[in-house]
């Protein structure tokens, strides 16, 4: 029996080749579609980016060069310099490992948090769910970016912080998706049968509940992290996020400002690096919605 | 007598994932002015075969045909703005289910109006009063209130009279009346019917009924066609469908419950007994 | 027998008259109410930010070069030496009376300084939402009756860069081009220097203020200040107001009774407008109050980009001074239009929908 096989087989025998199969059935459908294989190219490219970034950058992303500060894109600068001398080019690609960053522990940090909560107001329903919910509805009615920009005010300025500023603004809406998920799953008879099993509610929401909303919530994080890119370029920007000399694309363009009128290119090509990332995860994660979620196309 | 409808070779397509698929598969048949029944099981192709002589099946479906004939006119050949001036006026549609194929934010009045409006220069007076009229003609006890109303206030039978009222009043020679009854009650199918039996017999057009149930459509056709998976597998007179000869008529006709009837069990369908997919 | 029926409707209409009244009233209560909490809530995460989450908010507020002295006064002054629930309360009433606090940078109450810059805010925001629905609105319609076509593959990629593109990269790349290269607009600021302070603030829309004033040539000064800045922010509301036009109308275009339309030879144009964009009214109404609101949001970046003295300039300015009064003075006024526009939008939704009515 072929792999191929394997993993299409319709009784699989293990919750592995369930699990593998159901995988590889999304991962064909994927490549059917360009868009979302265009978007998981720029993503696996800038996974690659950041891991490979001390071979792949010419220059080092803060030795200076005082001489050949400002200089237009050429060969051997392919982006230019900025104003002291340092490639952009290489501090592009080096700063590929803090979007990287950024957007991993946002991930990782917003999307189990909303989906706890969720998952929790879901289950226990009455007051624990209209209390949670309540607070997850004010959070959800306000201005995300200002929000974070209040918290990195109060927090201090710097990566971490703005980390954990964009991380706590972003939760309510898994919390969302999470708790239509388990109302949805709540009263099957599944859940029923592990209930009766005696199992404790802690047990079931991890072991049960929890998985069934994995496939909404990876649709909705890779959409979301277009918007956690940008966040996290704004508060760059306006100085409340990376600090210098940390080459992150946001605090780049902030740099280029004073020079955008005569030295285009030291605010317009860190732009770039983040317009194409966001366009790689806003197309993989429409993909996704199109193959995990068929219904809400267009939503 | 030339027909006043003639279709040849009617064939429905539409691209699926497993190439094109025809859900109409070379269908044919001639129409005076009497009352036609299609009859067949749901997705037969029924509804595509009404919208295809509408011209109404849109991209990416594809509709051909050897001849598409009404009233001298090849509907093939007509470009879309033909074919306008041609729906309504001259072919019109009743739809399944007023629920849907009302516009819900539009007053019932102003939709009807529309019908006529589309095909005719008439001052406002007139309209109305032709609206109101019409209304009557399908037995609404209240025109002037129920015209002001939306859909969603009227019930479901009163919405398929309304229907009705929109689709002939441009006096159109030409009715397909498509499930009008699968949405309704019970208790005012037979009304409903009625109604569009009356019309169409006191303006002398033209009627193809679409439905499922083949009793119904003997009760209130001419002339029946039987569908099933795109071709028609019978076509008879009304009053000799009992000497049908399709396994797949005699089928529909065993499984139909008869009154006083002393069966346990009505018999399946037994699909195996004809050639089919 | 006649007169009966008539009286029953009358009878049944006066009856739904006033079930109509009174769910309308209930409607009305419940939205406030909703509101009211929202606000609480915003109030409590700005006290938390401001009071919780520093390490010593007075420091925060007065500085670190203080004395000991005024470091206490001021400790009293803001009631830190009284349990945390009765610091909110205190909070939420200094709030509702108006009183945000003193900008340290500033030196002006907070609230003054917020009135000062908000219209500027307010009419570049209104200016780019315009920009957004006359162009995003019938763009959707297009692009959803023509679906596949050149228009309609441009309308899904300016979508997606409304979705992927920073704010103030395309702000700034607007300012390289149409200013330092093209000199076809003005350059940051409301206004050239030389026409600074001669308009009398009356409502403090320069638009507005120029034209009761009599100054044409400031009036086109101004527009020509505006133009870029609402236009960034036109692109991004137009790039999500024509998404969401497409999809809604994608949504009725397979609509039964647009089907109707067609089967009684109504003409494409009016299948489209009358039938399949009217019913999408109401929601596009939401739709565009959320753009709204999201571009008074926007705008903090586009202000710091184009120097442009409205609230969001203000706020990064005090985010940058540390200057914590403001910071949470803009941040709820911002977030408290923001929430507002986003519950009337909710409500219009209900109010004018004859299907929901
Ligand atoms: N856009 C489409 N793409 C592919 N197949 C379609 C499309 N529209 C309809 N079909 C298929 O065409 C077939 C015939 O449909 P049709 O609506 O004519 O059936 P019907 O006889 O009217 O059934 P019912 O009694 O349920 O109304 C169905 O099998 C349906 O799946
Ligand atoms: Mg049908």
């Amino acid at each position: 029996m072929s792999t191929r096989d394997w993993l299409l087989e319709d009784s699989p025998h293990s919750r592995l080749q369930a699990n593998a199969g159901r995988a590889y059935r999304v991962f064909t459908a994927l490549l059917r579609n360009p868009l979302s294989v265009l978007g998981g190219l720029i993503i696996l490219i800038l996974v690659l980016t950041a891991l490979l970034a001390p071979w792949l950058a010419p220059y080092s992303s803060t030795g200076q060069d005082l001489a050949n500060r400002l200089a237009p894109p050429s060969g051997a600068h392919w982006m230019g310099t900025d104003e002291l001398g340092r490639d952009i080019f290489s501090r592009v690609i080096w700063g590929s490992q803090i979007t990287l960053t950024i957007v991993g522990l946002v991930a990782l940090i917003s999307a189990p948090l909303g989906l706890l909560l969720g998952a929790v107001a879901g289950y226990f329903g009455g007051w624990t769910d209209r209390v949670l919910m309540g607070i997850t509805d004010i959070f959800l009615s306000m201005p995300k970016l200002i929000l974070a920009l209040a918290f990195v005010a109060a927090l201090g300025p710097g990566i971490n912080n703005a980390i954990i500023a964009i991380a706590i603004t972003s939760w309510p809406a898994y919390a969302r998706i999470a708790r239509a998920e388990t109302l949805t799953i709540r009263n099957s008879e599944f859940i029923a049968a592990v209930q009766m099993q005696g199992a404790s509610p802690l047990r079931v929401i991890v072991g049960h509940v929890l998985p069934l909303c994995t496939s909404s919530m990876i649709i909705r994080v890779t959409l979301d992290m277009a918007g956690v890119i940008l966040t996290a370029a704004g508060l760059g920007f306006i100085g409340l996020g990376a600090q210098p000399p940390l080459p992150e694309w946001g605090a780049m363009i902030s740099r280029g400002r004073t020079f955008i009128l005569d030295q285009w290119w030291v605010a317009t090509m860190p732009g770039f690096a983040i317009i194409i990332v966001s366009l790689g995860f806003c197309f993989l994660g429409d993909g996704l919605r199109d193959v995990l979620d068929p219904k809400s196309e267009g939503k | 007598m030339a027909p006043m409808l003639s279709v040849k070779n009617l064939r429905v397509s539409f691209p699926t994932h497993r190439g094109r698929v025809e859900v109409v598969k070379g269908i044919s048949f001639d129409l005076g002015r009497e009352r036609l029944g299609i009859v067949g099981e749901s997705g037969s192709g029924k509804s595509m075969t009404g919208r295809a002589i509408l011209k109404l099946i849109r991209k990416p479906g594809l509709v051909t045909a050897d001849r598409m004939d009404f009233d001298g006119i090849d509907l093939l050949q007509q470009t879309e703005k033909q074919m306008r001036a041609i729906r309504g006026a001259r072919i019109s549609m009743v739809m399944q289910d007023p629920k849907f194929s009302l516009n819900p934010v539009m007053t019932i009045g102003e939709q009807i109006a529309e019908a006529v409006v589309t095909h005719e220069k008439l001052g406002r007076g007139e309209v109305q009063d032709r609206m109101l009229s019409m209304l009557e003609a399908v037995r609404i006890n209240d025109p002037k209130r129920v015209a002001g109303l939306y859909p969603h206030e009227v019930s479901g039978g009163m919405g398929q009279r309304i229907m009705i009222a929109m689709m002939l009043i441009p006096g159109p020679e030409l009715l397909i009346a498509d499930e009008p009854t699968s949405a309704l009650d019970v208790s005012v199918q037979a009304q409903v019917l009625d109604i569009i039996d009356n019309l169409v017999t006191a303006k002398g057009m033209g009627l193809i009924l679409i439905s499922h149930d083949l009793n119904l459509v003997s009760r209130y056709c001419d002339r029946i066609l039987v569908m099933n998976a795109g071709t028609v597998v019978e076509e008879c007179a009304a009053g000799q469908l009992e000497q049908a000869q399709h396994p797949y008529t005699r089928g529909l006709l065993a499984a139909m419950p008869v009154i006083n009837e002393t069966r346990d069990e009505l018999p399946v369908l037994d699909r195996s007994q004809w050639a089919g997919t | 027998m006649s007169q009966n029926p008539t009286t029953a409707a009358t009878l049944e209409v006066a009856g739904a008259a006033s079930r109509r009244t009174r769910r309308r009233l209930l409607a009305v209560l419940g939205f406030v109410a909703t509101v009211l909490l929202t606000f609480l809530g915003l109030l409590a995460i700005t006290f938390f930010i401001g009071r919780v989450i520093p390490i010593d908010p007075v420091l925060a507020i007065v500085g670190d070069r203080a004395s000991n002295e005024v470091y206490q006064a001021a400790r009293v002054a803001m009631g830190l030496d009284q349990p945390l629930p009765v610091q909110f309360f205190h909070y939420v009433v200094n709030v509702f009376s108006g009183d945000l606090g003193q900008s340290v940078s500033t030196g002006r109450s907070v609230v003054e300084d917020l009135s000062r810059f908000f219209p500027a805010t307010l009419e570049m925001a209104t200016i780019g939402i315009i920009i957004g629905v006359v162009l995003g609105v019938p763009l959707g319609v297009i692009a959803a009756s023509r679906q596949g076509s050149i228009i309609d593959q441009i309308i899904r990629v300016v979508g997606l860069l409304g979705y992927s593109m920073p704010a103030f990269w395309l702000g700034l790349v607007g300012l390289a081009l149409f200013y330092a290269r093209l000199r076809w607009v003005g350059g940051p600021g409301r206004l050239d220097i030389f026409y600074d302070g001669l308009v009398q603030p009356v409502t403090g829309l320069l638009l507005v203020d120029s034209l009761l004033a009599g100054e044409i040539e400031i009036f086109w000064n101004a527009v020509t200040h505006l133009v870029l800045p609402a236009s960034v922010l036109g692109f991004f509301s137009l790039a999500y107001i024509a998404r969401m036009t497409r999809s809604f109308m994608l949504d009725q275009l397979s609509q039964e009774f647009v089907t109707t339309a067609r089967v009684k030879g109504v003409p494409e144009r009016l299948v489209i407008w009358r039938h399949a964009f009217n019913p999408i009214r109401v929601p596009l109404i939401t739709v565009i109050g959320l753009s709204y609101a999201g571009l008074l949001e926007g705008s903090v970046m586009i202000e710091t980009v184009f120097s442009w003295p409205g609230i969001g300039n203000y706020l990064t300015t005090a985010l940058l001074n540390a200057d914590m009064n403001a910071v949470l003075g803009s941040t709820l006024v911002i977030g408290a239009v923001f929430i507002f526009i986003n519950k009337i939008s909710d409500v219009l939704y209900r109010v004018l929908d004859p299907r929901a009515r």
